[in-house]
């Protein structure tokens, strides 16, 4: 027990205490401009203690600020799963579908979300007030589809022979072949995918935020630079890695609940 | 005409063909052997007969209809259990059984589920999953899997070859009793002979690939029920496996085949001195030539 807690918990702690220090060291050395850690942590408090405060639209507490970004998340992720788990299917279970589309896909994928969101804005012009809305849910859902596209693809590809022998021998219906055998035998790969997706949105929403504008942590961040408050961009940064992290943990746990020997 | 016939099969995946001349016909009721060496086509023919394959060439009748497709008429029990991992002992067998039965009513379904479970001796593993399962547990969910869907014939892959020497003979006497009490149509594809003339009315050898085909079959003559122990003693069960075993080692030895390869031999011949050499310095050079010859191998396949 005594070992698990040092393992655990002191060690971990050992290596913020190294960050810290190398910080404080920055601070008075080469990075004149960088807030120390005391100050930082100053400035930021009434943001952490009071975290659901609403002070202004772009003055609010951080879990609040977490909150619009998690909602604006959740939205652009579960649109690229809807979108994204079809099309991987497809993928893998038509080779004359992945000749014609798998370079297309090939060459979307590596598109940085900053090179999105402009397009995404042209395309929804015409919404007025929700125009900024759409277009950082449009770069969200096809920034972070493609871990979904390629893992889904992969694992409908993996399935063995042995299962599909199963479904033909007992002459099973598309649909229920569908839900019965290919849906969970490549849920293990579709999850892998799903939780690289996550990731991968939640790093586009500061992108989108910033260059909206919209209140959430990235908007947050990129007006408290315009203001020359640099305190609360290590605020936000902590913050982002933060929830990024957990929300890692939190898919991985539904991961290894797919996990079907 | 025969129950399952089999007519001039012969299979070829692009190459060589693995099975040619395939002639088998099994009657109703009773319980054929196949015995081969691995890696004879064993497998194909069985995947031919459950129609997952189809053969290159001649016609496969199952109770005068020819076999196109899959179908649940023929039951098959894997060589690797093939049961989905993520549903229970019970849910593998319902979705059998749901499939046959479309239109049977949920206690139906679940009464014979249930039947087919305590025949293969499982009802206390009834919900767990295949991988909290031994390999003798997963065959037995196959097996009963199989039967559930009361099919015209079964087929048995290899049922037991993955399994240890006990555990294989405790399946082996439960497929024996399982056998005698329904009376089904079984084609068995086994590696050993012993397993063969213990469970089957006939034998039948497939000989070394490729290109094997079924040798004459042994009708085996031990009446029933067959003792395990009693039967090692028994003279016919030792000339029997004496014969197959004999016929089996006899059909791989016929086999050589030559393998011609070329061979390159390195640039390193000497100067031709039969060439006369002009004095007035044309040809300084050393005369080489580089040869290409053919060897001829005999390998033992």
């Amino acid at each position: 027990m005594k070992s698990f807690k040092f393992d655990w918990f002191v060690l971990p702690l050992v290596g913020v205490a190294a960050v810290l220090i190398l910080w404080q060291i920055s601070c008075a050395t080469w990075a004149k401009d960088l807030p120390t850690p005391a100050k930082t942590w100053e400035t930021s408090k009434p943001y952490i203690v009071e975290p659901f405060a609403k002070r202004g639209e772009m003055d609010q507490g951080f879990l609040r600020f977490t909150w619009y970004s998690l909602q604006l998340v959740a939205k652009g992720y579960l649109l690229a799963l809807l979108i994204g788990t079809p099309i991987g299917f497809f993928l893998g279970l038509s080779k004359t579908f992945t000749k014609i589309f798998d370079p297309i896909i090939q060459v979307l994928r590596p598109v940085s979300p900053l090179a999105w969101l402009p397009l995404g804005l042209v395309l929804f012009m015409g919404a007025g007030k929700d125009a900024s809305e759409l277009g950082a849910l449009f770069t969200i859902a096809i920034c972070s589809m493609w871990p979904t596209v390629l893992n889904t693809a992969v694992g409908v590809r993996a399935i063995p022979q042995d299962y599909l022998n199963v479904a033909k021998v007992l002459k099973l219906s598309r649909t229920k072949t569908l839900f019965k055998v290919l849906i969970p035998a490549s849920l293990p790969y579709m999850f892998t995918g799903f939780r690289l997706s996550l990731g991968i949105a939640w790093l586009v929403i500061v992108a989108a935020e910033m260059l909206t504008g919209r209140p959430g942590v990235g908007g947050f961040l990129w007006q408290e630079y315009n203001s020359l408050i640099y305190e609360h961009i290590i605020l936000c940064i902590v913050t982002i890695g933060v929830v990024g992290f957990i929300l890692d943990r939190l898919m991985s746990v539904v991961e290894q609940k797919f996990k079907t020997a | 005409m025969a129950y399952l016939e089999l007519k001039n099969i012969s299979k070829n995946f692009g190459g060589s063909p693995v099975l040619k001349d395939i002639n088998l016909s099994v009657e109703k009721g009773e319980f054929v052997a196949i015995v081969g060496f691995s890696g004879a086509g064993k497998t194909t023919l069985i995947s031919l007969i459950a129609g997952l394959l189809k053969p290159s060439n001649g016609s496969l009748m199952l109770n005068d209809l020819e076999i196109t497709q899959p179908g649940p008429d023929r039951g098959i029990v894997f060589q690797n259990y093939s049961l989905l991992p993520w549903l229970t002992v019970f849910e593998n067998i319902l979705l059998a059984v749901e499939a046959v039965n479309p239109n049977w009513s949920d206690d139906k379904r679940k009464a014979h589920v249930e039947k087919y479970i305590a025949m293969v001796n499982l009802t206390p593993a009834r919900d767990k999953k295949p991988g909290e399962l031994s390999g003798g547990m997963r065959q037995r969910v196959s097996v009963a899997r199989a039967l559930a869907m009361d099919p015209q014939i079964l087929l048995l892959d290899e049922p037991l070859s993955a399994l240890d020497a006990l555990t294989r003979a405790t399946l082996q006497d439960e497929v024996s009793r399982i056998w005698s009490d329904d009376k089904k149509t079984v084609v068995m594809i086994t590696n050993d002979p012993d397993e063969g003339i213990y469970l089957a009315d006939r034998i039948i050898p497939l000989t070394a690939g490729p290109g094997a085909t079924l040798g004459s079959s042994f009708t085996v003559e031990i009446p029933r029920p067959r003792d395990r122990k009693s039967i090692n003693h028994d003279p016919h069960f030792k000339q029997l496996r004496r014969e197959i075993v004999e016929f089996m080692l006899g059909s791989k030895q016929e086999r050589h085949t030559a393998i011609t390869r070329k061979l390159i031999l390195p640039d390193i011949e000497p100067e031709d001195l039969n060439i006369p050499r002009n004095m007035t310095g044309w040809r300084k050079t050393p005369i080489r030539k580089n040869e290409m010859k053919e060897e001829s191998v005999e390998v033992n396949s």
